[in-house]
Parts: structure tokens; sequence; C-alpha cells
């Protein structure tokens, strides 16, 4: 298939390989985090870590958008969605994961209208033939998806569709990633950027990580072949001894980002003095929400939002994961009380979530794998 | 917020009962003398298979969309709730359909319900399925396919015209089956209680083969074969629905396999298990291999045939072919020095033309599907708690 298997090549990845293996120095161990839950999903889908030398480790990110949604933003949604005539709308891969009392499966079988759509104009549309009930979408994402929203959002506002909201849950990039940096356990070495939240925020605003934290992060596209090769531009960066910010992903990703997706943002979301992340925490200007000139549309307002809070269970060891302290099988719990039919973690909820990735995709040591499937 | 920042909330009462009933495999197996040394990792992992081997708690207070899908969540369904209740030794085998023996005659029987939605798409309707579904649950074990019932639950107000089409399908795919249709029963619902029309279909056919396939039989050195492309039906439907708003020729791949089976068991004695790969497509089934056999099956994905139509599909949602529903595909496990015979009488065949080897048994590690990738690297295919798409037939 054009433009995707040109990305997965072989030969050109074997020979990717050889040369990330020549730029290693000599017993230097590596630790590279890729931000995006998206590239983890690759990484594992495609068994990227077959081509890499054992010195080299990838610590996967907090960049699942599903995961980092707190349980209790999953209740104050079904909240939402138990009250008289309404929709919930919602991405698929939300409708599974467990909040304090079970998941949006789990509402809609107690008789919920919760729906799953595959844009938030589908959610809109929904709105425009149920004049007579009140649909929510319940939006989530990194800046790569607020764009999406925030058009919707001016549109019901443009087509007068008063019956629409957003139960708005976007969260930002850059405070996660700060947050992980100031992690005084951390071990990386350098930073795989994400590519789909590049390309709505460019380059720029990583710039920090290299000039104040000394960590070259080079933003990265979501083809195996793009891994290797971000792979290999930030071990060239450490060889030369240079740090930057650099773009792997230039066929999709402009230096300065996309201004009309970002003004669409500001038009219509501004930032949360602080927003809890599930495994992080409290992060400060961390999320978005809606603006007063929106207010209309913002499901927070619209309903009365019970603000549930819902621990992780203490033997959860999310946070070390995703900071890459621990590997995902070192979790106590991770693969008996936490699997992806039951997860009790962030990071086992979507398949981006790296425990959810390694349970999946990789649940047996890599030796055993490649000896099975020597022909 | 109601709740500050500062306070520290309780977590919830579902995840901390699930710790503490899993304690027990939260230990870690012994590094004992005379046992070969674990590492960490290896430890971990034989904890985990020591956690997937228990028996599966049906943890749901509610039925879900998941437990139809034919993924994790239907086999604890059954597992937890039907074989408990109703098991026997039939029931057990946990195949397509039952073998049973009655005066020296063995005779296959099973049943299938149709909820696919919508009921007309390209390349069929309901009824083709209702009737191609069964004949093929019967054909898989060897047996002739000889009588099919038929119920229909329908929803008040639907169209007789619709019904009529489905009819016409049914009677037609029967004729094409070689199958008759000797009972039935009908019901109706009130309008919003059911969604226009489902069906359901019972058969037996009998089995006058010496032969008795199924999935425990497969051992390694096998090898696995598919009867065509995969996935037609399941992104058929899927855009059937309009959601996508994406335009293909692609059409289901519903048909009866009967033919096929027929001329693939003529060719040679070498097959071990036939499953026709439909809800939860070629890696449910495969995964289902692996556990009643206790093996590894070892797939390549270059190998695996899949219409460019379908692939672009499923890149762009995000979702595995080996997971998308066909009607009309043939899994075939077979000794492996029997595979070249068995791909030339399946490609001799017009239903098999486009069937290929897409890979092999081994022993290790047993009771998992292990992917060889196109970009070349290799990873585990597990089975899904839900299906991606639901109601596909």
């Amino acid at each position: 298939m054009r433009f995707v298997d040109e990305f997965r090549d072989p030969e050109l990845a074997r020979t990717l390989a050889g040369q990330i293996v020549a730029l290693g120095e000599p017993g230097r161990h590596y630790k590279f985090m890729e931000v995006c839950g998206g590239h983890t999903h690759t990484i594992y889908k495609h068994g990227i870590e077959d081509y890499l030398p054992p010195s080299i480790t990838l610590v996967h990110g907090p960049g699942c958008p599903v995961c980092v949604i707190p349980m209790g933003r999953v209740d104050d949604a079904i909240h939402i969605a138990e009250q008289p005539d309404v929709i919930l709308t919602s991405f698929g891969d939300m409708m599974r994961v467990p909040g304090g009392h079970g998941s949006f499966l789990d509402a809609a079988a107690k008789g919920a209208d919760i729906r799953m759509v595959y844009s938030p104009l589908d959610a809109l549309k929904i709105a425009k033939q149920n004049p007579s009930k009140r649909v929510v979408f319940m939006a989530i994402g990194f800046e790569t998806t607020a764009p999406s929203t925030a058009l919707t959002v001016l549109k019901a506002d443009a087509d007068g569709v008063a019956n629409f909201s957003i139960f708005c849950n976007h969260v930002t990039i850059i405070p996660a990633i700060k947050a992980i940096l100031d992690s005084p356990d951390l071990r990386l070495d350098g930073f795989i950027g994400p590519g789909h939240v590049s390309t709505v925020i460019g380059c720029e605003p990583y710039r920090f990580i290299a000039r104040d934290f000394g960590k070259p992060l080079v933003v990265s596209g979501f083809e195996p072949l793009d891994i290797l090769q971000s792979v290999y531009m930030i071990l060239k960066q450490l060889a030369e001894g240079r740090c930057e910010v650099e773009n792997q992903y230039t066929r999709a990703v402009p230096w300065a980002g996309n201004a009309r997706a970002l003004q669409a943002i500001t038009r219509v979301m501004e930032l949360r003095p602080y927003f809890e992340w599930r495994g992080l925490g409290f992060i400060s200007h961390s999320a978005l929400k809606v603006t007063d000139a929106f207010a209309a549309y913002d499901a927070e307002r619209i309903f009365e939002i019970p603000g549930v809070r819902v621990a992780d269970p203490k033997a959860c060891q999310c946070g070390e994961v995703l900071k890459g302290v621990l590997k995902p099988w070192e979790c106590k719990v991770f693969g008996t009380a936490c699997t992806p039919e039951t997860p009790i973690g962030t990071c086992m909820v979507s398949s981006e979530g790296a425990c959810a990735a390694y349970y999946n995709f990789g649940r047996f040591t890599r030796e055993r794998v490649r000896e099975a499937a020597r022909t | 917020m109601s709740q500050g920042r500062d306070t520290v909330p309780p977590a919830a009462a579902w995840a901390e009962q699930a710790v503490r009933e899993s304690a027990d495999d939260a230990e870690l197996p012994p590094n004992g003398v005379g046992t070969p040394h674990l590492t960490k990792e290896q430890q971990v992992l034989a904890r985990i298979e020591r956690a997937r081997r228990r028996k599966p708690k049906l943890r749901e207070e509610r039925i879900t969309m998941a437990h139809g899908a034919g993924g994790k969540a239907t086999h604890t369904l059954i597992e937890a709730l039907f074989l408990p209740a109703f098991g026997n030794p039939v029931l057990e085998r946990l195949e397509d359909q039952a073998v049973v023996g009655i005066g020296g005659v063995r005779l296959a029987f099973t049943t299938d319900s149709f909820v696919v939605s919508p009921l007309f798409f390209p390349g069929g309707n309901i009824g083709d399925l209702a009737v191609n579904g069964t004949v093929n649950d019967l054909v898989v074990s060897g047996a002739r396919p000889l009588y099919l019932s038929a119920g229909f639950i329908l929803e008040e107000g639907f169209p007789v015209a619709d019904l009529e089409r489905i009819v016409k399908a049914m009677a037609a795919a029967a004729r094409a089956a070689g199958v008759t249709i000797v009972t039935g029963d009908t019901k109706v619902v009130q309008r919003g209680k059911g969604d226009g029309c489902y069906i359901n279909t019972a058969g037996v056919g009998v089995i006058e083969r010496d032969v008795s396939l199924g999935a425990a039989g497969v051992k390694p050195g096998d090898t696995v074969l598919v009867s065509g492309p995969i996935g037609d039906h399941g992104v058929t439907i899927l855009l059937a629905r309009g959601e996508l708003d994406i335009v293909s020729d692609i059409t289901s791949d519903t048909a009866a396999l009967g033919g096929l089976v027929d001329s693939l068991l003529d060719a040679t004695g070498a097959v071990r298990c036939l499953r026709d790969a439909t809800r939860g497509g070629v890696a449910t089934i495969l995964n289902e291999v692996a556990k009643a056999a206790d093996v590894a099956v070892v797939i390549d994905e270059r190998a695996i045939p899949v219409r460019p139509e379908v692939r672009g599909a499923c890149e762009i949602l995000g979702i595995d072919p080996l997971y998308v529903a066909c009607e009309g595909r043939l899994v075939a496990i077979v000794d492996g020095a029997g595979a070249q015979t068995a791909l030339a009488a399946m490609r001799a065949h017009p239903t098999g033309a486009g069937a290929a080897i897409i890979g092999t048994v081994k022993d290790d590690p047993p009771g998992l599907v292990l992917l060889k990738t196109q970009f070349g690297g290799t990873r585990i295919v597990d089975l899904l708690v839900g299906d991606p798409l639901p109601r596909i037939c």
C-alpha cells in the first residue's frame, strides 16, 4: 500500500539498525522516552525493539490521552449521561475505561444513552438529529484533537445548535513532559517527541528540554522506520555532543506548527489553573476548559458536576512506569490484578498505554519469541 | 471540584478488590534448587501465565456489548456461566459445532443467531449470513450439512418487502449449500423492542468421512492456511453503516464453504482442524487453537492475504485486519507434510482461489499466537477484550 509500505521496509530497517549499533558508545546504556502513546503502539505492533541493541531501552511516556483521564472524570461523565434526555458521545477508546463505578459500557448497560463517534462533528450531527435531547461530547486528547473540538463548538455556534455541549478534558503536552523532567528519580538520555501534537504546536515549545534539561528531543513520525530514524538522530546528537530539538517528521510537522489550529483552540478554550492527571497527579496549567464566551457549550456549566475524585489503588505503580523508573512488568500488580480486562491503573487502560502494549504485544521475553519465530 | 486537591480520595472498591483477589498470584514462583534459574522478568511472566490460566470470573453486574464480541469477555461469559451450568463432554470441546453419535451415525449440530446491522450490505444480506454461517459451522467438522431451522424475531413495523428479500436470499443460499430448511418459528416484538429483524438458525449434518477434526488435535510442525483475503466482511459492514464516509467497491465474502472443505478433505488426509473465521477474525481462531492444543502458532504478516481496500480502511481506523470478521473464509491447520497438497486443493476450488500458507505451529511458548511483522519484528497476537466492530453478523 502506497505511503505506508515505504515506511515499513525491513531492508532499510536493517541498515538503520546497523547504523544505530555503530553510533552507540561501547558499555553505555541509553534510555529514551517516547512521549506519545501512538509511538508506544507502533513500537509494539511492529516489533521495533527487535531491531534495537540491548543497550537501548525505550521508556513509554504519558502521551496516551485516554490513559491520563482520572477515574473521577469518567464518573463525572457518567453522571452527566444519567441526567434526563442526555446523549453522551465519546471516542471508542473511552468506552471501556473504568471509573470508580464502572465504564461507559457498563453505564450504557444500565440504561444511559452513550454512543461512540469517530469525530466531534458526528456528535454535533447527533445533536441536530435529536433536537429534544441534550448531546454532550466527551472531549479528550492533547493539542492534537483540541482543534477539532474547538472547531465543532464554533460550528455549533454558527449553526445555532443549542442542545450541544462538550465535557472538556483536553490536556496540554508540555506541562506533562515538564513534570517528568522535574522528577528527581528520572533517568532519561533523550526524547522521541510526539508527532501528531507537534503538527499543531510545532517544535519550538520543546526548546527548554534541550536548553534547560540538557536532553535531546527528536519529533518523530508514527511508522516504524520513523521511530528507528529518530532513535538514530538522538544517538547522533549524543555522539556529536549536541543537544537540540530536531524534526524527523518534516512531512507532517511544520516547525512553527499550525497557526489556524492554535487560533481555534484559543478562541474556544483557555488553560485551567490545574488538572489532575492519572498516574502523575495535579499539574498546573496542564489542561483546557471552555472560555466564558462559549459557556453555552460547556457541559461543566450546564450540568451539576459532582467533581468525583478516585485514587488509584496503593499497589498501582503507574507513576513510576510513566516516568521510566519501572518497566511495566516490574509493577507489583502487572498482569495479575491489573490486566486489559480489568485495568486498575492508567497504563493498562488503552492499547496505547505502556502496560497494555507490553501485555498485549510483548508479554514474553524477546529471546523466546524470536526463537519461536525463527523458521 | 467539590473535593480539593489536598485531600486524598479513596480508591475504587472494585480495584482494591482485584488487588486482594490476586494477592496469591502476586507471589513470584520460587527459584528452587534443581529448577532452571529464572530471571526476574521470566518469573513475572510465569506469574502472569498462572493468573491467565485461572478460571475467569464474571465481574460485570450487567451484560455489555463486549460480551457479544467473541473476544475475552465472551470467553469469560462462556467459561464462568454457561459451561458450569450446562457442562458436558460434548460442549466442553468448545468447537463451532457439537458432534454426537446416534445409532452408529455421527451427527454435527450447531446454532447461530444473526443481529447484523445494517441488514442489507454489498455482497449479501442477513439472510445469506444466517444460512452460510450455520452451514459453515457444520462443514468445518467434516460434516455434510442436511437440515436447517430458521427462527425470526421481527420488530413491529418491519417492511414485508425487506423480509421477502431476506427470505429469498436464505432460500438461494440454502439451495447453493445443498441444505433444506425444514422447520422454523416467527415472533414479533413491539416497535422499539428489536432492530428490524433478527434471525436464528440451527443446523444438523452427518459426518460420513472417517475424520475427527478439532483444535485439540493440532501439533507442532503443522501448517496454517487461509482460503482467501481476510477481513472483507467486517470492513464491508463498517463502510455500509455510512459513518465513515469512505466509498469502496469492497463486498462481503459471505459464502458456504462446503465445496471447498470437500475438495480439501478429498485431496489430503493431513487436515487436523478447520475453522470458519467469523467474529473476532483469524486472530481469535488461532488463539483458540493455541490454547486448546497448548501450542504456539507463528504467523507471517507478509503471507496473510488482505485486500488493499481492507488494509486501507483498517489503517485509518487503527484496527488490525487479523481481528476483522470474515463470513466465508476457512482457516485450515494441516500436518506440515501435507501443506502443499492442501494449498493446491484449496486454490483449485473457486472459493479458495486466494488461499495462502500463513504460518506454522511450534511447541513454545504454548498457548500463544506470535506474528512476524511485515517490518521484520515479532510480537504477540492476543485475544481482544471486546470487538472494535459490534454487530458484524
